[in-house]
């Protein structure tokens, strides 16, 4: 006879009359394996902790967000943000299913070339562009979206003295009823500085004004943001076919949309409470639709969105290194998955599910990652299964940022691994190792 | 080590208190080795029990009940 599963033997006290903020009813379900396959084999193979990526949860989403905004509108381009994460094998699943490349640096630039995209399909934007990316930008084709007035004069010098054209848009910004006011990024709708910066460019024979773009922030939880957001940039559009008789060829609306993820202080789960791809598109294109752009003259409608097309298909597998009481009896766990893996712990109220069954007996726990260094804190408090030291556990959607914005922080990065849609594992990035990280130091002769 | 004899366990898993009025929930494990306590069996008769049932190495085995023993006592439903 097999022996039972071993769950560490707890009592919780009961506080009548008090709920926790937790409320009742948590459910922890476990996640015994991710598209199939089982995450033991998986840790087994590749160690802990492990990013692991489902093929399978990129296309599904890219098929979701086509379908909500094709049905709406007829020319939809989707392009993909490198920021949010540039693995090569994802960027290049992107690409698969029709994305262009959205990227913000020299760097991003150079990794969407090394990937196959073509240089009039790169969309580049971010306020710190060196006039090397610029001409290089322009040479290729890719579409240069400004974001300031130093840079189109610099683009602009560099158009002429290298006797270049240069295939351009603007950033704009705006008010869109809700806070925090991005207006750091672009040029300013309300007071002019839009107009100013096309009036600029209409007149400069060397910078053609292809498209307008704006993004009006990141995890956007209102779709009426993006109508007034979508209405502005058309009726900028609209205006200024009016003023120079020309049509701009898209307008791009950036990215921004929410995932299920529950943000930190939210009081309702993201899964109940964010807005669907659905419920994006029937703001953005209703607007743009109903604009005063002339039906045969619509511009191309392209979508930078990250974050809501990976989030969901990105997992980190870990394993339970410790358990101890604090000074006030409330139990913590120690965790091999730090906030150096999981940047967006800083951000989000992260699901984590134990690999194996338990009891159901749950209680409230402090999740620690194993850096020694007081920000590291994954879940302050959650209501977490009692887990013996080598059990294992997966944290969900983490697909966004975690893989660029990790910190090589006082250990190594581990192994990264995709699974394809038929379960099979690639693995995309390799561990990091001391030579790897130690590869660019340069020891001075006296301390040799 | 003795549980306080006025302690009732549930079947279902449930710990009461009645010289407090406190009331604790308890899993599967933990309810196991209450009873095995109860019965007056010592560390290690409640070792070889659960080695026997669990998949569980000894060390792992011996460093939660650790635990437990010292949540019973910090929850004063052990006899000093």
């Amino acid at each position: 006879m097999s022996k039972l599963v071993f769950e560490p033997p707890t009592i919780t006290r009961l506080t009548p009359g008090v709920p926790s903020k937790h409320g009742v009813g948590a459910v922890i379900s476990p996640m015994p394996s991710i598209d199939g396959v089982k995450v033991d084999d998986l840790i087994e193979k590749y160690g802990s902790p492990l990013f692991v990526f489902s093929e399978r949860s990129i296309r599904k989403g890219m098929e979701d967000i086509k379908r909500a905004f094709s049905l709406r509108y007829l020319n939809v381009q989707m392009a993909w943000s490198y920021k949010t994460n540039y693995l090569d094998a994802i960027c290049r699943v992107f690409h698969q299913e029709g994305s262009w490349a959205e990227v913000v640096s020299g760097f991003e630039y150079d990794k969407a070339i090394r990937n196959g995209v073509k240089g009039e399909n790169i969309i580049f934007n971010g306020p710190g562009k060196s006039a090397e990316d610029l001409e290089k930008a322009a040479r290729n084709g890719s579409f240069i979206h400004i974001d300031h007035l130093d840079e189109l004069f610099v683009l602009a010098d560099i158009c002429q003295s290298k006797d270049i054209e240069a295939r351009v848009a603007i950033r704009v910004n705006m008010d869109i009823g809700i806070y925090p006011k991005w207006d750091r990024f672009g040029f300013n709708f309300e007071n002019g500085e839009a107009w100013d910066a096309i009036n600029r460019i209409m007149i400069n024979p060397r910078l053609k004004l292809i498209g307008l773009h704006t993004h009006i922030g990141t995890y956007i939880m209102s779709t009426d943001a993006y109508r007034i957001a979508a209405t502005k940039l058309a009726d900028l559009a609209s205006n200024i076919a009016l003023k120079y008789d020309y049509f701009v060829s898209y307008l791009d609306m950036g990215g921004g949309f929410a995932t299920k993820n529950t943000l930190k202080g939210a009081y309702l789960s993201g899964e109940d409470t964010m807005p669907s791809f659905e419920e994006y598109a029937e703001a953005i294109t209703s607007a743009i639709l109903n604009s005063q752009i002339k039906p045969d003259k619509l511009p191309t409608l392209i979508l930078e969105t990250g974050r809501a097309l990976i989030d969901n298909a990105g997992y980190i597998a870990g394993t339970v290194l410790a358990n101890k009481r604090l000074s006030d009896g409330h139990r913590a766990t120690i965790v091999d998955v730090g906030i150096n893996l999981l940047f967006t712990g800083l951000w989000y109220n992260h699901k984590i599910c134990p690999v194996t069954n338990h009891s159901g007996l749950i209680e409230e726990t402090t999740i620690y990652g194993p850096l020694c260094m007081n920000i590291d804190l994954i879940r302050p408090s959650m209501m977490f299964p009692s887990m013996k030291r080598g059990d294992r556990f997966v944290i969900t959607r983490t697909g966004a940022y975690n893989t660029t914005q990790w910190l090589q922080f006082i250990t190594t990065r581990p192994n990264v691994v995709l699974i394809d849609q038929d379960r099979k594992v690639h693995l995309i990035r390799k561990a990091e190792t001391i030579d790897y990280i130690s590869e660019n130091e340069i020891i001075p002769g006296h301390l040799a | 080590m003795i549980i306080k004899g006025n302690i009732a366990l549930s079947e279902n898993g449930f710990v009461f208190n009645p010289a407090t009025g406190d009331s604790y929930t308890i899993n599967n494990t933990g309810k196991e080795v209450l009873i095995l306590i109860r019965e007056g069996k010592n560390i290690d008769q409640i070792i070889d029990s659960m080695l026997g049932k669990y998949d569980v190495d000894k060390t792992t085995l011996e460093r939660y009940l650790a635990d437990f023993i010292n949540d019973l006592s910090v929850n004063n439903l052990l006899e000093e």
